[in-house]
């Protein structure tokens, strides 16, 4: 192992291979040709529309589901019998005993005790004590006041139990993740098998994840678990195994040199040169699991997500605001802790900031203190349970009528910007891709994706397409599609906008970023929530919130891409005296295409990923088959079928995206698609 | 063109620290199945030939030598010559193609994963180019690395490792991070760690090339130093011929992975084996390398017995000040025996007229 390292290459004869041009574009533009096939398609749907949509009617359901719906009572059916489904429901079963004992301690009454092990008091004080130990003081006070506030608005339950779902996660992501991550950092085999089921696992939206996972794990808290704990599998994974692979080769060489074993290779010199990114990966992964652990409330897992998706189904904005806002609090509060935790092994690696004695001294110190405020918290009564108070109720009043004033002054605007888009985007575009008949729809849409990505996108729209079909929901899923479709063409204009004014504009840069990593800190689900205040239940909401979600990556991507063109081309762009729109049009743009094209695909799997989760409140289409598969388990064949097209929809569109970016010449890359965190992402300054 | 004429070892404490290296028909090539071209014909062909019709590209090729214990042995040549290649094929951290490497009584190239490791943890150390420090240790642990990988306790090898910081210079530096120090520094760590496992024998791989110059000369005193006291067998490769000349008791020239010639710097100035050698070293400032033994003539009946007598491997511009104050032409004896004369034109075409066999000065073309 720790001899040939044939991977170092002679010095001769490095002349680069020639880069690969762009296809040369020849004859009309592609987007004449896709404007032709819109054409074609509007004047043949005046005179078929509405003819073999598909469209199911209420209770109607295909074969598909039916044995799709017949495979899961089979499943249930065998739990004795199969191997494979008495393992995870004994994995299930462990999980939600696990869970239980530790509710027992923190958040639930341990019987015969009225409250539970250990009292608010105690738990404040060990999360303060623990927030100093990973962290730094600052840290510890922004713990401290989370905690105080889960107690305080009355959702301390909800909250302790959302962060053991996030840490027991996170917990195991650490355990099955450093491993591979490892393997991918050290193994090229290890990386070419990875690599491709990470870029899958990321490419479906987190919704789709819950009906297969509850099937096997059971409802409740063990699916939650599940769930979180795949969709924050791989970041870290990729950026822990792209730190590892990144460690300098002359630092191994060097050591390699004085005979040392593998493992003390991976040991002493990689794990540590990769300390920092390796946190940066967790810290995203810690983030994924937040989020995700808030949508498996739809699944019944515990935690604050809870009330939100309650509140939201009822369509009460006011009862969702509190805990709204305390997910964003733990979500500042995790992003923070990691984020300091990294900086702070730097450190320590380095001997500085507190060490050595007075660390210890302070640890100590504060550890007595936590074990004082442990028993404390287990002898008195009101150090244990939160006295009631009306704070909670108190803030949602107020929160609810400061939104309802802003609703008042904005609504008009809201409604306004909504009737715009509805009737001149949204209704448009859904008559022609919902009532056309079927084989009008997938012969358009063949045709555009062959204009916009050649025959590598014509391939997947048409297996992927056919997939759709077989499935039965092809009318849920033009009209998702056309959900999709608007909101990403909002998501980029937007991006464009404030991308370039952003590279541009050093003051609008320092003032925009801090907003945009705040959004992209927030999980996705808190989004509905202003969103529905502002647009009221329907499709719009849904695309709003997908505008939210997906917009901050988009436009930090454009304006990182637009940023990178080279001072001395501009300077050179100038001294011809263009203006400032043919500087933005003609130099600036075309030379940021592959972020352009980057921020394009990212933005289409993140609105999809939201519309989906938006299908709650009033989007309908298919993230509401998903939905109704939830609830109720007659339905349970058509949620998998509306969850398998959705798969089949993200990849259908990622796939046509990525080929229509290479015939651009700007290529997408999976590595720049997932590995670069917004940390770790080229800023230039 | 292997050199089994090796010098006894030079230095004159007589400390015999280091093991002998033995390098029979090493290859090393580049590519897909690159073990099945030795052997046939395409080994002949050119690199740029081979590249073209196999894809693989030959890093050294069929190349042997030895170093006598406790020699300094300079492998020399441009960049692309393959001489990197070669130091690392000499303890495997690349793995060879072809051939065996022998140092002391191991024969490396046969060695298990365990017994290479043995023998990379007691036998042999490397300097590198770019240093390969750690930046999360301080000074004293990344010299002390190579001792608390054979699992020394951590007190020993601080201990240990504190002598080698203070051998090399380096002492009030101990517990800096690397990156708080000079290049030059570094470099020093870079040499500490590999004199802390009291090696036999030590491996340069362009050591001193990321340093400035007055640095690098420094540090080639400071090797000299420790050779002297240290006693280690030596390799060092080198693109740069003064450096080459300066440190080497033998030098090997290799150009795309082939040896050119092996030979002591007086023999590399004076007798290049051909074209390239000679273009290479025609820069050089002969007086200082060539010894009398290049510029005597033998000796005629009516010379005269009255001049300064010296050895045969006496250096030129030493004996120059000597042979002009004399009136008469310098006596070269070797083992009390008359090998030659030197008159002062001889001297002086070396030390004033820098002149160049004829052969050595054609094609002068600015090569370095």
């Amino acid at each position: 192992m720790s001899t040939a390292t044939d991977t170092t290459t002679p010095a001769v004869d490095t002349t680069p291979a020639a880069s690969p041009e762009p296809e040369a574009r020849s004859g009309p533009s592609r987007w004449v040709l896709v404007v032709a096939v819109v054409v074609g398609w509007v004047l043949l749907w005046l005179v078929v529309r509405g003819q073999d949509t598909l469209q199911l009617a209420g209770r109607e359901r295909t074969d598909v589901m039916r044995w799709l719906g017949e495979f899961r009572d089979g499943v249930i059916a065998s739990r004795d019998t199969n191997a494979l489904v008495a393992f995870t429901g004994a994995v299930g079963e462990g999980i939600r005993t696990l869970f239980g004992e530790l509710q027992q301690v923190f958040s639930l009454p341990a019987f015969p005790r009225p409250v539970p092990q250990i009292g608010w008091l105690g738990v404040v004080a060990l999360a303060t004590w623990a927030g100093t130990a990973v962290a730094n003081l600052r840290i510890a006070v922004l713990v401290a006041v989370t905690f105080v506030s889960y107690g305080v608005l009355g959702y301390w339950e909800q909250g302790i139990d959302l962060l053991l779902v996030t840490g027991l996660s996170v917990a195991a992501v650490v355990v099955i993740g450093m491993p591979l991550a490892v393997a991918v950092g050290t193994s090229r085999r290890a990386r070419a098998v990875i690599t491709p089921v990470l870029d899958a696992m990321q490419t479906m939206p987190t919704f789709v994840y819950l009906l297969p996972v509850v099937l096997f794990f059971g409802i409740g808290v063990s699916s939650a678990i599940v769930c979180t704990l795949v969709y924050a599998l791989p970041p870290l994974i990729r950026i822990g195994g792209y730190g590892i692979s990144a460690v300098s080769t002359s630092a191994i060489e060097a050591t390699d040199s004085t005979g040392q074993t593998s493992w003390q290779r991976l040991r002493k010199v990689q794990l540590p040169l990769a300390r920092t990114t390796i946190v940066v990966g967790l810290n995203q992964s810690t983030m994924a699991a937040l989020s995700m652990a808030i949508i498996a409330s739809y699944v019944d897992g515990p935690g604050l997500g809870e009330p939100v998706l309650s509140a939201l189904i009822r369509n009460d904005v006011g009862a969702s605001l509190v805990p709204g806002l305390l997910i964003v609090l733990t979500a500042i509060m995790l992003d923070r802790a990691t984020t300091a935790a990294s900086e702070r092994a730097e450190l320590a690696a380095r001997g500085r900031g507190l060490r050595g004695r007075a660390r210890t001294v302070v640890l100590g110190v504060g550890g007595v203190v936590v074990l004082v405020c442990v028993y404390l918290s287990r002898t008195y009564l009101p150090l244990a349970a939160w006295p009631e108070t009306s704070l909670g109720r108190d803030l949602a009043d107020t929160l609810d009528s400061a939104t309802d004033a802003v609703v008042g002054v904005l609504g008009g605007a809201g409604e306004a910007l909504r009737n715009a888009i509805s009737y001149g985007l949204l209704n448009p575009m859904q008559s022609l891709l919902a009532e056309s008949p079927w084989w009008l729809a997938a012969s358009a849409l063949v045709l555009v994706s062959a204009a916009l990505g050649g025959l590598r996108a014509v391939v997947p729209t048409v297996v992927f397409g056919t997939g759709i079909l077989l499935l039965g929901l092809w009318h849920s899923t033009m009209l998702t599609l056309t959900m999709v479709l608007v909101a990403t063409v909002l998501v980029m204009v937007i991006a464009l906008v404030l991308g370039v004014w952003m590279a541009r504009s050093r003051r609008v840069d320092l003032l925009l970023r801090p907003l945009l990593d705040a959004g992209q800190t927030i999980p996705a689900f808190c989004y509905l929530i202003p969103v529905l205040a502002l647009f009221g239940f329907g499709r719009f909401a849904a695309i709003a919130a997908a505008i939210v979600y997906a917009a901050p990556a988009a436009i930090k991507l454009v304006a990182d891409g637009v940023r990178a063109v080279p001072e001395t081309t501009l300077e050179a762009s100038r001294s011809t005296g263009t203006t400032s729109w043919q500087e933005i049009t003609q130099v600036q743009l075309p030379m940021a295409r592959g972020s352009l094209a980057l921020a394009a695909n990212q933005g289409l799997l993140y609105v999809l990923a939201m519309i989906v989760i938006g299908g709650l409140v009033g989007a309908q289409a298919l993230g509401y088959d998903v939905v109704l598969g939830f609830s109720r388990s007659e339905e349970w064949g058509l949620g998998a079928a509306a969850g398998i097209t959705i798969v089949l929809l993200g990849l259908m569109l990622d796939r046509v995206a990525r080929a229509a970016a290479d015939r651009t010449g700007g290529r997408v890359d999976a590595r720049s698609r997932f590995t670069l965190p917004r940390r770790l992402s080229p800023t230039r300054t | 063109m292997t050199a089994t004429d090796a010098r006894p070892t030079p230095d004159a404490t007589g400390r015999t620290g280091g093991a002998g290296l033995e390098v029979r028909d090493l290859w090393k090539i580049f590519g897909p199945k690159a073990d099945r071209i030795i052997g046939t014909p395409d080994a002949e062909l050119s690199r740029a030939d081979l590249k073209a019709k196999t894809g693989c590209v030959v890093g050294v090729k069929d190349v042997s030598f030895d170093v006598a214990p406790g020699e300094v042995f300079v492998v020399m040549g441009l960049s692309g010559s393959g001489k990197s290649t070669l130091v690392r094929c000499l303890t495997r951290l690349i793995e060879p193609t072809h051939g065996t490497v022998r140092i002391g009584d191991d024969e490396v190239t046969s060695c298990s994963e365990s017994q290479l490791r043995e023998l990379r943890r007691h036998q042999v150390s490397m300097v590198f180019q770019h240093f390969g420090l750690l930046p999360h240790k301080q000074v004293i642990d990344n010299v002390a690395y190579g001792l608390e990988v054979r699992g020394m306790s951590k007190k020993e090898r601080r201990a240990k490792a504190g002598e080698v910081v203070d051998l090399v210079g380096l002492s009030g530096y101990e517990t800096s991070y690397p990156d708080q120090l000079s290049g030059g520094m570094q470099q020093r760590v870079g040499l500490a760690r590999a004199l802390a496992g009291d090696p036999s024998m030590l491996l340069f791989d362009e050591p001193f090339s990321a340093l400035d110059p007055l640095i690098r000369r420094d540090m080639q005193n400071e090797v000299i130093r420790l050779h002297r006291e240290v006693g280690k067998t030596m390799v060092f490769i080198t693109h740069d011929l003064a450096e080459a000349l300066k440190l080497g008791d033998r030098i090997m020239i290799l150009r795309d992975g082939e040896v050119v010639q092996v030979g002591t710097p007086d023999e590399v100035v004076g007798a290049p084996a051909d074209d390239y050698v000679a273009d290479f070293t025609s820069d050089v400032p002969r007086s200082h390398v060539l010894t009398l033994k290049w510029v005597m003539r033998p000796p005629r009946p009516d010379d005269s017995s009255e001049g300064p007598v010296m050895s045969s491997s006496t250096i030129v511009r030493e004996a120059a000040q000597a042979a002009l104050a004399s009136d008469h032409p310098v006596r070269v004896v070797d083992d009390g025996e008359l090998v030659g004369i030197v008159d002062d034109d001889a001297i002086l075409r070396v030390v004033v007229a820098e002149q160049a066999p004829p052969s050595a000065r054609q094609g002068s073309g600015e090569r370095r």
